[in-house]
């Protein structure tokens, strides 16, 4: 899977560990993490019904993930009614064979990109640069992190890690690089930053001839494509290019037009504490000559890329639900003190910890302890707006890890052997060192979050619950495992 | 064998061989959709009132108006900015353009972006407005144009018509829209927050909006 693990990247103890010791990082992430928490509390304050929402998205997901094989055929179907291509990539390096192809097609060397997680994590920029055709990040943040030679850090703020200083300083040694220069005398002012992207992204805009987007829904009924946002340059891309191609997640899909009422409610509220973001664009399939609203070929690529193995997993299915809000990200404890880096992966905090290794399999270090990046304090689960049990999850993964199991990989079924020479219990026990040795860490969660809540099932459930009925599944320890270190390692510990 | 099919493999793999249902057939009663068509009760005043509130609330310029004073509203807001050349869809009604000086450009299929960028203001109607999350929504009909004409302007004065046009909620702006058009639901002006959380208006969008809300008549 090209570009899809970060290269040379330590696993989650030692990252975090070297992360925490950035003073930097760690202020502007609890700053960032803390403003968008509480505001993100009032806005879904004020919809009275909120746990009927939440509990509708998760129905709505549940559904979509039980029937996907008939919607991903609807789906293709209207789009292609409507006009566009519909493309199958079974994995990162065939989707990035057909974007590549598609672009050349064009004639273009150059394309204009809106900010998609799903192109990140299949390493499309890489693909494409590796072929001569240059990809530009249109939102603000990518574009600091694309001129800074950098990897995102969070899923909605991606260069949260970066200062106003920093970016002054990379516009003004990168920008004329790629294109228009920053202005002379450029000053650090967030007004004067953002002017200059946008001049230096405007002439971009207006010759691109191709756009590259993902999608925040895509309705199977109507073949609709949703984007959310909130710069403009989303609008930029689905609309002034000639051809538009979209790469998006398999798990994306909602059945109908009428779901969007429900995600459309709880996704802007959850993700940047708002009631809507400030655009929103929806298309189904191309423009006619007549109206020549918007780009005349459309096309798009349906990943799976691990999806069909997680949603081979009763428990794990759950983080396929995922509307990619980011919320849980500003919950969590370990997240806060340990940044998106340490997460090495494209998907950070809480939802990376189980969607990544589900995506990727546990076979690198890094995957196999990123189930272990989690105090369970189980804030992550209380703020999902589609109520994924994240903890559950994680609890899932670590048994399969430690013990082995059945799982599915590349759509084939296999049993996963207990992790060798216990490699997984040695980042298991540093990842827990790491959270004990930083009591914040495990404070901060355990305000949030109520220490009676039941995070383990005892039985596992639908088909799962003839197998789990005859094996025990890992007890949680009566006592507590922070009590269990205090003991036995309190004495030990400096308590930085 | 294609990847489609082996996708569609994977997955029917992965959900196993218990009936599932029909999904398109059984999916009216599959979700509990008991929450609510909108949020609080309001008086048809009040749900304009609360619209024009959550737009100011998103840096939105608001004004009131009614179908005789709109030209010279629509005029003032117009010269308040002196942009050269104004931008309008084809089919915007003509008087509300009646008072206005500036030249004004008629967008057409052929225009290119670069010649829309030359605009310094766009005038539109809607198709919907949202009150409970301050959004107006364009539909592509010809009173709204093309998606980019409200884009490459930094001005964007946005005609509602109230009540007619104003809902409380999402759920009933969906059920008033049509799927197959190009649809832009806006709040607020274009914005981002990415240097550390300082929110910037303006980013590739229009720097200013502005709504004007035209009751009676
Ligand atoms: S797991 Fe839930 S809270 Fe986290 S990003 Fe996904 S939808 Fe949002």
């Amino acid at each position: 899977m090209s570009g899809s693990t970060f290269v040379g990247m330590p696993a989650f103890p030692k990252a975090a560990h070297e992360a925490v010791g950035n003073t930097t990082l760690r202020a502007n992430l609890r700053h960032a993490t803390h403003t968008i928490r509480d505001k993100r509390a009032k806005a879904v304050a004020e919809l009275d019904d909120w746990a009927l929402l939440r509990e509708a998205g998760k129905q709505i997901k549940d559904h979509t993930l039980r029937h996907l094989d008939t919607y991903l055929v609807q789906l293709e179907e209207a789009v292609t009614a409507a006009g566009g291509v519909v493309h199958w990539a079974a994995d990162a390096d065939e989707a990035n064979r057909i974007v590549t192809r598609l672009v050349k097609e064009t004639g273009e060397s150059e394309v204009v990109k809106v900010k998609s997680m799903a192109t990140q994590e299949i390493g499309l920029n890489e693909a494409l640069e590796a072929e001569g055709i240059h990809a530009y990040e249109t939102d603000l943040a990518e574009l600091i992190v694309q001129l800074g030679h950098d990897r995102p850090s969070h899923i909605l703020v991606p260069a949260i890690h970066r200062n106003r200083g920093e970016i002054r300083d990379i516009f003004a040694k990168e920008m004329g690089a790629w294109g228009r220069p920053a202005p002379e005398g450029l000053t650090d002012t967030p007004a004067e930053l953002a002017e200059a992207a946008r001049l230096h992204l405007r002439e971009k805009f207006l010759r691109a001839k191709v756009g590259i987007s993902g999608a925040n829904f895509m309705v199977a009924e109507t073949g609709t494509l949703v984007v959310v946002e909130s710069e403009g340059n989303g609008r930029m891309c689905l609309t002034l290019p000639e051809t538009l191609i979209s790469v998006v997640g398999i798990e994306k899909i909602v059945p109908t037009w009428r779901d969007l009422e429900v995600f459309l409610q709880t996704l802007p509220r959850s993700s940047t504490a708002e009631r809507m973001n400030p655009y929103t664009s929806m298309w189904t399939g191309t423009s006619d000559a007549e109206t020549a609203d918007g780009p005349r070929a459309f096309h798009l690529v349906l990943l799976d890329n691990g999806r069909t193995d997680t949603l081979a997993d009763e428990v794990g299915r759950q983080a396929l639900r995922c509307i990619r809000c980011s919320a849980c990200l500003n919950v969590c404890p370990v997240y806060e003190r340990a940044g998106g880096h340490a997460y090495g992966s494209v998907y950070p905090g809480p939802i990376g910890a189980i969607l990544s290794p589900q995506l990727r399999g546990t076979a690198s270090e890094i995957d196999a302890s990123l189930p272990y990046a989690s105090s369970l304090c189980g804030a992550c689960y209380e703020v999902c707006p589609v109520a994924i049990d994240i903890p559950e999850v994680l609890v899932h993964l670590r048994e399969r890890i430690v013990q082995g199991g059945p799982a599915t990989r590349h759509g084939n079924r296999v049993v996963l052997k207990p992790a060798k020479g216990h490699a997984a219990e040695r980042a298991a026990m540093r990842a827990a060192g790491w959270a004990f040795t930083h009591p914040g860490a495990l404070r901060a969660g355990q305000r949030v979050a109520s220490r009676t809540r039941r995070f383990h099932p005892r039985t596992l459930p639908g088909p799962g619950r003839a197998w789990s009925a005859t094996r025990d599944l890992p007890l949680v320890p009566a006592e507590p495992f922070r009590d269990w270190w205090q003991r036995t390692h309190g004495d030990k510990e400096s308590g930085k | 064998m294609s990847s489609r099919d082996i996708i569609l493999g994977r997955v029917r793999r992965a959900l196993g061989e218990a009936p599932r249902g029909d999904a398109p057939e059984s999916y009216e009663t599959a979700v509990d959709r008991e929450y609510r068509r909108e949020h609080g009760a309001r008086t048809t005043e009040e749900t304009v009132d609360l619209l024009a509130e959550n737009l100011a609330d998103y840096r939105a310029i608001v004004h009131r108006t009614d179908p005789e004073e709109l030209p010279h509203l629509i005029m003032r807001l117009l010269n308040e900015r002196w942009p050269d050349t104004v931008l309008v869809p084809p089919g915007l009604p003509p008087e509300w353009m009646s008072a206005a000086d500036p030249p004004r450009i008629h967008d057409r299929a052929v225009s290119t972006a670069a010649e829309l960028d030359r605009s310094g203001a766009v005038v539109t109607g809607c198709a919907v407005a949202i009150a409970e999350t301050g959004t107006i929504v364009l539909d592509g009909s010809p009173d709204q144009g093309r998606r980019r004409i409200t884009l490459i302007p930094d001005h964007h004065i946005c005609v509602v018509r109230v009540p007619d046009q104003v809902v409380s909620s999402v759920p009933q702006a969906l059920e008033r829209l049509d799927p197959t058009r190009p649809l832009t639901w806006i709040s607020g002006p274009s914005a981002t927050s990415d240097i550390e959380l300082d929110r910037v208006e303006g980013v590739h969008g229009p720097r200013t909006l502005e709504v004007v809300l035209v009751s009676g008549g």
